[in-house]
């Protein structure tokens, strides 16, 4: 809210020899604005968290700053304070993050400028980044306002984590139950992902039957073993459709 | 707290995984887009992740027990509230504090 007045509340016209670029950041942080608002409860409680779990203060900041990865940033608090092998920290941001690849197919990196720029431009992909700039609304946002938004969202997250750490030692040691904030995070994105297939109702019975299973049969190593028993299970669907088009299912027929 | 240096370590290789994942798929990717396989699974893979996900946070949870009611609950509420409002925000925000409630003041562990 604040954000947004920021750059509302400004509005003297843009002097003529003001350089594009300011215009661009300007744009860029009324564009934020929404999904700061979202980031900052979100980051403030994965701070608290973290520091609630004996984490440094430091760590939430670093975490949020270099991995900017939300949702897999809470596991990594579960994960380092269980003192979990960097190998299968790898492989879970791999497995959590995979989805970033499909990413690639629609984010107008072609718009961003220089080899600088691409870096941070796929750097800072996050899925809000995605969200706001692959979609109708954006196509016509040029390079810079597209990093100026990565940008903004990127602060957003890693000062409201930095915040929340530095806050979290004062909550109370009688209140529990903060990190359901990750479970409803999780239900919220899952129940809108859910609206956008539209009545496919096998890809979440498929996903949750493959949790299901890798839960009573490898407690250890559910989402490794989750995730690939899904993939499996969507790859057969997959070919199998194919091969019978009379399923009726031809939505990915381009 | 554990060891600083393991603690930057797991965040520094959380960081290349998460980049890289980000980052090569605009070499590799750009021939697949039209691999109708490609399509099936970047339309799918969003919700079924996200479900395993949320089964993955209550993994902890035995259905007989008086423990599960707290999550339950606020599982519900989350649902409840996002479907009624559409607000990522306010699901989110209720269902925690129905958990933090409870679980801090009503059921005491």
């Amino acid at each position: 809210m604040r954000i947004d007045s920021v750059a509302v509340g400004d509005s003297s016209p843009p002097a003529p020899d003001r350089s594009p670029s300011t215009g661009h950041a300007r744009a860029a942080l009324a564009d934020s604005a929404s999904v700061g608002l979202g980031f900052l409860p979100l980051g403030l409680a994965f701070g608290a968290l973290a520091a609630r779990s004996g984490l440094d203060w430091w760590w939430a900041g670093l975490s949020a700053a270099l991995v900017y990865g939300g949702s897999f940033e809470f596991l990594l608090i579960g994960m380092v304070t269980a003192a979990a092998p960097p190998a299968s920290i790898a492989v879970t941001a791999f497995l959590v993050n995979v989805r970033h690849v499909f990413y690639a197919l629609s984010f107008p990196l072609h718009r961003v400028r220089g080899r600088l720029g691409k870096a941070y431009g796929t750097y800072a992909l996050s899925d809000e980044a995605y969200a706001l700039t692959a979609g109708e609304r954006s196509r016509s946002w040029p390079g810079p306002r597209i990093l100026w938004l990565q940008l903004f969202m990127h602060l957003y997250w890693a000062g409201s984590a930095t915040a929340g750490a530095l806050l979290g030692t004062l909550i109370p040691d009688g209140v529990t139950g903060l990190d359901f904030a990750l479970t409803a995070l999780f239900t919220v994105l899952a129940l809108d992902a859910l609206r956008g297939l539209r009545g496919d109702l096998p890809t979440p019975l498929l996903a949750l039957l493959s949790a299901l299973i890798a839960r009573v049969l490898v407690p250890g190593q559910l989402l490794p073993v989750a995730f690939a028993l899904f993939t499996a299970g969507l790859l057969v669907r997959a070919a199998a459709t194919r091969n019978r088009p009379m399923t009726g299912e031809e939505p990915y027929r381009a | 707290m554990p060891e600083p240096g393991y603690a930057v370590a797991a965040v520094l290789v959380s960081a290349a995984v998460t980049w890289a994942l980000r980052a090569l798929p605009f070499a590799v990717l750009a021939p697949l887009r039209a691999s109708a396989t490609v399509r099936h699974l970047s339309t799918r893979m969003p919700a079924g992740v996200m479900v395993i996900l949320v089964v993955y946070c209550l993994r902890d949870l035995s259905v007989s027990s008086v423990g599960a009611l707290a999550p339950l609950s606020a599982l519900a509420a989350t649902i409840g509230l996002h479907l009624w409002r559409r607000n990522a925000l306010l699901s989110i925000l209720g269902g925690t504090a129905v958990h933090v409630v409870l679980v801090s003041a009503v059921l005491p562990r």
